[in-house]
C-alpha cells in the first residue's frame, strides 16, 4: 500500500520531448514508472523513448486510457498545461515548473476546486511510491521500501530526508514534495489524511519551512485526532531574516506569521518530534516511531 | 519586486484612484519647479523603499517656496534610517513634492494574496496611518478581511459594504479607489497594493495619501512596463546580477558564502552554518535549471563579496546534475582565482561523475560527507582566519 500512485498509475509526460522532459523520463522509465504516452503539441504521432507521443493530453488519454500526468513545461506555459490535463479528465497532476505566476495559480485552484482532481505542485520535485512509482524529479536510487510517509514543501530537503532515513534503516511507502509555492492544492494536510488512511505507513515525516500556515494547520491534526500515527517534523529558515524572500515564493515572513519558532512550538505542543537542525530529521523520525513503541516494525 | 511610492502613485492615477497632486525631484530645482503647480503648503517626502519614512525624519510640511528648496535640499543625499533599512540606511536620491492635506481622518485599505484560501483579499482598517502589524496585535478586532471570489470578481456592492463598516461617508470614491486597486492588482500581477493612510479629507472626499505597490517576480516577464521601473540604487548589486542570470541569492552579511540548488535546502544550509557557528555571507539557490555558466556565474557573485572566507557548496541534484555542478566550480576557478577554501558535499544524480570531474581536476576542493560535516569543516575555517 501507498498513497497516491502505485504500479497501477498509468502517466502521461507532458513536454516529454524537451530536454528535461526527455532526461526525466528516462529515469522515471528505469525506476520502473508506467509511462503510457508523451504529449507535445506538433510532436504527436513519433515515437520517443519508446512511449507514443500525442498533439494534446485529450488524444493522450483517449488513447491511453492514462490516470496521472506530470508537466515538465516552463513556467509560463504550465498553467496552460494543468488545465489542459484537468479538462481531459487526468485525476493526478504533477507540475514540476518552478516560477508560476500566482495570479495564474488563483485561477488553476478555483477551476479545480470542484472537481475529482488531485494537483501535486507547482514548484515540486514530484512523488515516488517506493520500488513501483517515482513521477518526477527525485533521485530514484536514495529510497528503500518500508512503512515512513514523507512529505515536504523543498524538492532537495526531500532528498535529503530520504537519503537519511534509509541510512537509518528507516524504508518509505511514499515521499511527496507538495512544493515551495504560497498557492497549491495539495497541502500537508491533505497528504497527512491519506497517510492516515494508508495501513502500510506507520508514521510520517514532514519537512517544512519559514511562511504560510500549513505547519500549523497540521499540527492542529494531531489536537483534533484527525491524525494519529507518530509524526515528525524539520522547520527550514530558522535563521531567514524576516521579510526576505528566500527562493520559494512562499517561504517569507510577514509581520508575525509564518516564523520558524511558530511552526515549530505548534507541532510540539501537539506531540510532534521536531528535529532542531536537518542534519537530525532522520533521527527525529526514529525518536518519534520509538516513543510509539514501534520503532522495531519500521526496520528493515 | 518593489517600486517607489511616486511610481505607485502614478500607477494608481492611471487607475482612477485619487492621489494628492504632486511630482517627482531630483533636486532643489526640480522640487521648486514642481511646487509652483501646486497649492500650499507642501509635503517633501523621500523616495526610498521602506516604510517608517515619517518617523526617521523623511518626510516634512513646509509652507514656502523658499522652504521646498532648502528643505529638498537637505533630504536629498541625506542617509535614512528607519525601522526597516537596517542600521546603515538608505540614501536619498529622489524626493516626491505635493500638496499638504487637511486630515480628518485616516483608514487603512490594502489588497494581497490569501495563501490558505488561494483568493485575493481585502484587508481595510478603521485604524489607519500606523502600522497594520501593531493593529493586528493591539486590536484585531478593528482589522476587516474579505475574500475575492476569483470566478465573480470584485464588485460595487462588496466596497458599499465595506464602506459602511468602516464608516466611511465618500462611498463613490472607496468603490472607484477599490476598483482602481483590483484592477490593478489583477493587470499588473502585483503581489501587495496597500494605501496606508487613506484619508477622508476636510471636504469629505478620500484620498491615498500613501501607496505601495509589490509584484509578483514570477509574473514579470509579462511586465516590462513594470520592470523599468526598477531602482537600482534600491538593489543590492549582487542581488541584482543573480537576478540577470536566474539565480536567486540574497546578501546576508557573513563570512561562508553558500551555492546549494533548492531554496529550502539552501535554508536548511543557512540553518546549519549558523548552528556550526558561523554565518552565511548569503543564500544562494542555483535552481532547478542550472548551467555551467550559470554556477560559473553563481561563484563570481560569492567571490564578489569580500566578506567571504570559505564557500560551502551543497548540492542533492535531483532535477540538476553533479557533473554540470563541478563542470561550473572548475569553470569558475579558471577565470578568477579562488583564493578561499571550497568544501563540497554532492549527491544525487550524476554524483559519481561531479566527484571525479573535481577529483581530476587538481583543485583543492574540500570533500564532505554530509551537510553537517560541510557546515562544521566551514566554520572551522572561518574560525581559523579570524
Amino acid at each position: 500500500m501507498s498513497i497516491l500512485v502505485n504500479k497501477d498509475t498509468r502517466l502521461l509526460v507532458q513536454g516529454m520531448t524537451g530536454s528535461q522532459g526527455t532526461f526525466h523520463a528516462e529515469k522515471m522509465l528505469e525506476y520502473g514508472t508506467n509511462i503510457v504516452g508523451g504529449v507535445t503539441p506538433g510532436k504527436g504521432g513519433q515515437t520517443h523513448l519508446g512511449v507514443p507521443v500525442f498533439n494534446t493530453v485529450r488524444e493522450a488519454k483517449e488513447a491511453t486510457n492514462a490516470n496521472a500526468s506530470v508537466i515538465f513545461v516552463p513556467a509560463k506555459f504550465a498553467a496552460d498545461s494543468i488545465l489542459e490535463a484537468a479538462e481531459a479528465g487526468i485525476e493526478l497532476i504533477v507540475c514540476i515548473a518552478e516560477g508560476i505566476p500566482v495570479l495564474d495559480m488563483i485561477t488553476v485552484k478555483d477551476y479545480l476546486k470542484d472537481k475529482p482532481i488531485t494537483l501535486i505542485g507547482p514548484n515540486c520535485p514530484g512523488l515516488t511510491t517506493v520500488d513501483e512509482c517515482k513521477i518526477g524529479i527525485m533521485p530514484g536510487n536514495i529510497h528503500k521500501k518500508g512503512h515512513v510517509g514523507v512529505i515536504s514543501r523543498s524538492g532537495t530537503l526531500t532528498y535529503e530526508s530520504v537519503a537519511q532515513l534509509t541510512a537509518l534503516g528507516l524504508g518509505q511507502t511514499t515521499a511527496v514534495g507538495i512544493g515551495g509555492d504560497p498557492v497549491k492544492c495539495f497541502t500537508f494536510k491533505d497528504a497527512l489524511k491519506l497517510f492516515e488512511q494508508d495501513e502500510d505507513t506507520y508514521g510520517v515525516l514532514m519537512i517544512g519551512e519559514i511562511g504560510g500556515a500549513d505547519e500549523e494547520a497540521a499540527a492542529h491534526m494531531l489536537k483534533t485526532g484527525e491524525f494519529t500515527k507518530p509524526l515528525a517534523a524539520f522547520i527550514g529558515g530558522s535563521t531567514a531574516p524576516k521579510g526576505k524572500r528566500m527562493g520559494h515564493a512562499g517561504a517569507i515572513i510577514s509581520g508575525n506569521s509564518g516564523t520558524a519558532e511558530g511552526k515549530k512550538k505548534a507541532l510540539r505542543e501537539n506531540g510532534a518530534v521536531v528535529a532542531e537542525t536537518p542534519d537530525q530529521m532522520g533521527n527525529a523520525m526514529k525518536e518519534a516511531l520509538e516513543k510509539a513503541g514501534i520503532l522495531d516494525r519500521c526496520l528493515d | 519586486m518593489k517600486i517607489h511610492e511616486y511610481q505607485a502613485k502614478d500607477l494608481f492615477a492611471q487607475y482612477g484612484i485619487p492621489v494628492m497632486n504632486g511630482s517627482v525631484a531630483e533636486n532643489g530645482e526640480q522640487a521648486v519647479t514642481a511646487a509652483q503647480e501646486l497649492k500650499a503648503p507642501y509635503v517633501l517626502k523621500a523616495q526610498i523603499h521602506s516604510g517608517g519614512r515619517g518617523k526617521a525624519g523623511g518626510v516634512k510640511l513646509v509652507n514656502t517656496l523658499e522652504e521646498v528648496r532648502t528643505t529638498a535640499e537637505e533630504l536629498i543625499g541625506k542617509t535614512l534610517v528607519t525601522a526597516q533599512t537596517g542600521p546603515e540606511g538608505r540614501v536619498v536620491q529622489k524626493i516626491l513634492v505635493t500638496e499638504a492635506a487637511e486630515v480628518k481622518k485616516e483608514y487603512y485599505f490594502a489588497m494581497t494574496v490569501d495563501r490558505d484560501t488561494g483568493k485575493l483579499a481585502m484587508i481595510a482598517s478603521s485604524e489607519g496611518g500606523v502600522e497594520i502589524e501593531q493593529v493586528s496585535k493591539e486590536a484585531p478586532e478593528k482589522i476587516i478581511t474579505e475574500k475575492i471570489d476569483p470566478a465573480v470578481g470584485l464588485h460595487d456592492y462588496r466596497l458599499r459594504y465595506l464602506a459602511e463598516k468602516l464608516g466611511i461617508a465618500d462611498v463613490k470614491g472607496f468603490i472607484r479607489t477599490g476598483l482602481g486597486m483590483y484592477k490593478l492588482f489583477c493587470e499588473k500581477d502585483c503581489s501587495l497594493v496597500e494605501i496606508n493612510p487613506l484619508a477622508e479629507l476636510a471636504d469629505g472626499t478620500i484620498t491615498a495619501l500613501d501607496a505601495k505597490v509589490n509584484f509578483d517576480d514570477n509574473a514579470m516577464y509579462r511586465h516590462p512596463e513594470i520592470l523599468a521601473l526598477t531602482d537600482p540604487n534600491e538593489e543590492d548589486p549582487r542581488e541584482l546580477e543573480a537576478n540577470k542570470y536566474g539565480l536567486n541569492y540574497v546578501s546576508l552579511g557573513g563570512n561562508v558564502g553558500c551555492l546549494v540548488n533548492g531554496a529550502g535546502l539552501a535554508m536548511a544550509t543557512m540553518d546549519m552554518i549558523h548552528y556550526a557557528g558561523a554565518v552565511p555571507a548569503n543564500f544562494l539557490d542555483v535552481g532547478g535549471t542550472a548551467t555551467t555558466e550559470k554556477v560559473t556565474k553563481a561563484f563570481e557573485i560569492i567571490l564578489s563579496d569580500q566578506g567571504v572566507q570559505a564557500i560551502l557548496v551543497n548540492i542533492f541534484g535531483g532535477l540538476i546534475k553533479c557533473d554540470m555542478i563541478a563542470e561550473g566550480i572548475i569553470e569558475a576557478a579558471k577565470n578568477s582565482e579562488i583564493k578561499v577554501p571550497i568544501v563540497a558535499r554532492l549527491e544525487g544524480t550524476n554524483v559519481e561523475k561531479g566527484k571525479q570531474l573535481l577529483l581530476n581536476s587538481g583543485m583543492n576542493i574540500i570533500p564532505a560527507s554530509s551537510l553537517k560535516e560541510g557546515a562544521e569543516i566551514c566554520a572551522k575555517i572561518v574560525k581559523e582566519a579570524n
